[in-house]
């Protein structure tokens, strides 16, 4: 079982690059109608912190809530 | 790491637009600070003018946002008083390569210890897109609407030749290298420099055919190689190319430890 995460998004941060959706592996993130990102499918993070290494903006956390190493 | 120590956090989000690449550099130098576990009061920031120097309102350290060009020269009067403290210059290819050319050169020559990252993002884009030095032959910008006939500098070549201690060259899309570079060019003694090629989606993308971040970093990626390959390709191949890597590393003695050595013997061997 891999590891899984929780996605929290800084909105006030976010600019809505999308930079965090194209590097995100399981392609969880997706741009909103007011030019945000949300978390579009929360259930399948596994905590990489790919998107908190990408964005620009600093916008992105991510919380480990199970660790299956 | 706590962005709160090395952020003025109330002063976020930045100014940049969005998917400029200065936002992960900007980070890049502040995990190199937290890696080398510098207290956060001994280090100076300076910047010149451009997009990249706003980065210097953001970084939680002393900070000084100087004028067009001259952050080198700001940043060797703050050495020279003060030699205990760690000088950071941040500056753009336009600041730095530009009208700040010559104090580049000539701190590299007298291999003042000063860590100067320069954020090429390979256009102005504080001032609309116009080319700068550090532009690709080819390229749109407002003053090259045909095409950029003038060939890019290669600054690592030339601090290289002049004589700085450490230079290497990193891009927004390799970020862990750039971050492990960070680290090596803000350990060296003497002058560093680091470039880090970034992203402008709107100045510089838009206008040749890299509609969005993500493609820009996508052509860091495919443009990209490393030095030790690069040694083996001839000059065609290499054309239009980001070479990367380590492209110097000495260990000559640093301007201010020089300096302190003339005063003493001057003085007789008493200080």
């Amino acid at each position: 079982m891999p590891k899984k995460g929780k996605v929290y998004i800084n909105e006030p941060w976010c600019k809505g690059c999308e930079i965090c959706a194209n590097f995100c592996p399981k392609k969880i993130l997706g741009l909103r109608g007011d030019g945000k990102m949300e978390v579009k499918d929360p259930e399948n993070c596994i905590a990489c912190n790919q998107c908190v290494l990408r964005c620009p903006d600093y916008a992105i956390k991510v919380e480990v809530i199970e660790n299956n190493d | 790491m706590e962005l709160e120590k090395y952020f003025r956090v109330e002063k976020l989000p930045h100014i940049w637009c969005p998917g400029c690449g200065h936002g992960s550099v900007m980070m890049s130098i502040a995990k190199g600070v937290d890696k080398l576990g510098w207290d956060p009061k001994k280090v100076v920031v300076v910047s010149g003018i451009g997009c990249s120097s706003r980065a210097a309102g953001y970084l939680n350290f002393n900070t000084l946002h100087t004028v067009h060009g001259r952050p080198i020269a700001f940043a060797t009067g703050v050495k020279l008083a003060n030699p205990e403290l760690h000088v950071i210059v941040i500056t753009g290819d336009g600041d730095g390569a530009a009208i700040g050319g010559n104090h580049l050169i000539h701190a590299c020559r007298r291999n003042i210890g000063i860590n100067v990252v320069l954020f090429n993002n390979q256009i102005y884009g504080m001032t609309s897109g116009q080319y700068s030095p550090m532009t690709p032959e080819g390229s749109m910008a407002t003053t090259s609407p045909f095409g950029n006939i003038e060939p890019p500098f290669d600054l690592c070549e030339l601090t290289k030749s002049a004589g700085a201690n450490f230079v290497a060259r990193g891009t927004v899309y390799h970020l862990p290298k750039l971050d492990s570079y960070m680290e090596k060019a803000f350990s060296k003694k003497g002058f560093s420099y680091l470039e880090a090629i970034s992203q402008c989606p709107t100045y510089y993308g838009r206008r040749n055919k890299l509609k969005t971040p993500l493609e820009m970093l996508e052509w860091q990626k495919e443009n990209s190689i490393d030095i030790k390959k690069a040694k083996d390709l001839d000059p065609e191949e290499l054309k239009g190319k980001i070479i990367t890597g380590i492209f110097t590393e000495r260990d000559e003695e640093e301007y201010t430890v020089r300096y302190d050595k003339l005063i003493a013997s001057v003085q007789g061997g008493k200080k």
